[in-house]
């Protein structure tokens, strides 16, 4: 039976174009790009022509603002703390938001046991930051300024573009965690006035394990990784040729597609926010009404555990995430739904749907049956249900 | 991950429900830890004649719950009061480390009902909410993991000394 895959936050399929690139320059392109002969230089030339196609979906002034890395969580790291070690003479005070992802949270968290220090601006009740409080958060010793782009969770996009303006005006270097934004919703680097942008291939339907950070030309940072001068001195080691050619073929498809992506993925997203209360009763949709990405719904079910539906739709096939304590491993409930006011059960109860090109209307009517069954057995199950329905 | 006993456990659940006019009840665990457990018993001649569960928790605790009230019914109170965490964990072929803290609320919770049983029998007053929520916390000396780095974990530690990060109370 087919799977339905509704949850492309965490896996895409690699686009059929991205799978034959990458199968021909596993055949073909096996040099190094660094060698100083043919077989080198033909491996130069591949990794230029996939520079260039990342560069051009985010307008890069030149290419070499690209920087290629294994995925989102080394381009997030290699932002942080290498601005934080590049720029440490100059102060150690670094501002971020509430809602970041781990790879930011636990970055900022390392470098705290190295004497930075940090401020956490709050969030309002859909996830938004408010650009006056990241100004206000700003000191004199302020080196960084690092805000998502959008949230993994709940799927709220960020006013980057006003806190850019401030970071510009207070010379402060400002990163933006898009990992789950580039290729999926347009972004433009001169545009928004961003210094460092974080990025994944397999957002757009490239490989995962490959990834990229823009670094504006002239931005103070240190390598992690030291070694050779790869990647315009930013990043040491042989490029991981393979994924960053897949990532290249699939940077071209997502600017070529991204509109009819776009349109597609938020007819669906439209259409389960309006049946769904055809379906279930009790329960909260997360995030921004507008400024949200187009293809995610997060909704927090009243009186049930996440993992449990996950479970129970994955035995009709159907792939969903949750954000429940349970699920994550790490028995703690999820940071970004305290922090917009959902309590403990709530929060246990939610569940991310995001939509990808390969959906289609009928997915949301099939999800929405199963889920109907799965909310209805669960909720006879649970003593919370029970404890309401007595109240 | 998980087996196929919690599988079909998680699937089909035995002894869902309430029991009206129950002898004893347990409830153990919160929402704010994940999971939340009640147990009903029926007692006949100190034997649990019916046992039922409602659970809000995670597959692991679905399945605890389940197991634990099939293990249960049918066996004398002194025959139940033996039933560990480990036990139900055992017949359920395992669960992953990170779960264990699930398998600990199920027998918690049925030595809770027995308790109520005997207590009210004694004619004692049922134990404030305040009291009953101390019974949840620590992990009853069972090895415990850290979800992070899999490193063991002391009872009673907060932090996992290996990769630093916080751990719950209830791990």
């Amino acid at each position: 039976m087919k799977i339905i895959n509704l949850d492309h936050i965490s896996a895409n399929p690699l686009l059929p174009e991205v799978q034959e690139a990458m199968i021909e320059a596993i055949k073909k392109n096996y040099g190094n790009p660094s060698s100083q002969h043919k077989i080198g230089d033909q491996a130069a030339e591949v990794l230029d022509k996939a520079r260039e196609s990342v560069a051009k979906l985010i307008n890069c002034a030149v290419p070499n603002e690209v920087v290629f890395t294994s995925g989102g969580t080394e381009s997030v790291n290699l932002a942080i703390k290498g601005v934080a070690f590049g720029n440490a003479s100059k102060g150690k005070h670094i501002v971020t938001s509430n809602i970041e992802h781990n790879a930011v949270l636990r970055s900022l968290r390392r470098l705290k046991m190295m004497d930075y220090h940090v401020t956490s601006v709050p969030v309002d009740e859909y996830g938004r930051v408010n650009p006056d409080a990241v100004a206000k958060a700003i000191q004199d010793d302020t080196i960084l300024v690092s805000i998502m782009h959008s949230n993994n969770e709940i799927g709220t996009i960020e006013p980057i573009k006003e806190i850019a303006q401030i970071t510009k005006e207070k010379k402060v270097i400002f990163h933006t965690d898009a990992v789950d934004s580039v290729g999926l919703v347009p972004i433009d680097v001169q545009d928004m006035g961003i210094d460092l942008l974080s990025f994944a291939s397999n957002t757009f339907y490239g490989p995962t394990g490959v990834g990229g950070l823009y670094i504006r030309r002239g931005t103070k940072i240190w390598p992690l990784l030291d070694g050779g001068v790869q990647e315009n001195n930013k990043r040491a080691g042989a490029e991981n040729l393979i994924g960053i050619i897949g990532m290249g073929v699939a940077a071209d498809l997502a600017q070529r597609d991204m509109d009819s992506r776009i349109s597609q993925v938020k007819k669906l997203r439209e259409r389960l926010l309006k049946e769904l209360p055809n379906y279930i009763e009790e329960y909260y949709i997360n995030g921004h009404p507008e400024h949200s990405l187009p293809n995610l719904v997060s909704v927090s079910i009243k009186y049930i555990e996440g993992e449990s539906v996950v479970l129970m739709l994955d035995e009709e096939n159907i792939a969903v995430s949750t954000r429940s304590a349970c699920a994550a491993g790490a028995l703690q409930a999820s940071h970004v739904l305290l922090s917009i006011g959902r309590d403990f059960a709530d929060a246990q109860g939610t569940m991310v749907v995001t939509f990808g090109v390969d959906n289609t209307e009928e997915d949301v009517t099939r999800f929405l049956t199963v889920l109907k069954d799965a909310v209805k057995t669960l909720r006879d199950i649970s003593p919370l249900y029970k404890k309401a329905a007595e109240a | 991950m998980y087996s196929k006993t919690v599988m079909d456990h998680f699937k089909k659940p035995r002894n869902v429900g309430v029991i009206d006019n129950a002898d004893g009840i347990g409830e153990v665990g919160n929402p704010l830890c994940g999971d939340m457990m009640t147990i009903y018993l029926k007692i006949d001649d100190e034997r649990i004649e019916d046992i039922k569960f409602q659970t809000f928790g995670c597959g692991a605790a679905i399945a605890v719950s389940s197991m634990l009230t099939e293990m249960a019914k049918g066996k004398s109170l002194d025959e139940a009061r033996k039933i560990s965490n480990k036990d139900v964990a055992k017949a359920l072929e395992g669960l992953p480390k990170n779960k264990l803290h699930c398998s600990n609320l199920g027998a918690d919770a049925l030595h809770m009902a027995i308790k109520d049983y005997e207590d009210r029998k004694e004619g004692k007053v049922k134990p404030k909410p305040e009291e009953k929520e101390e019974l949840t916390v620590g992990h009853g000396g069972e090895t415990c993991y850290c979800p992070y780095c899999d490193a063991e974990i002391p009872e009673g530690e907060k932090i996992c000394k290996i990769c630093e990060l916080p751990v719950e109370e209830h791990h």
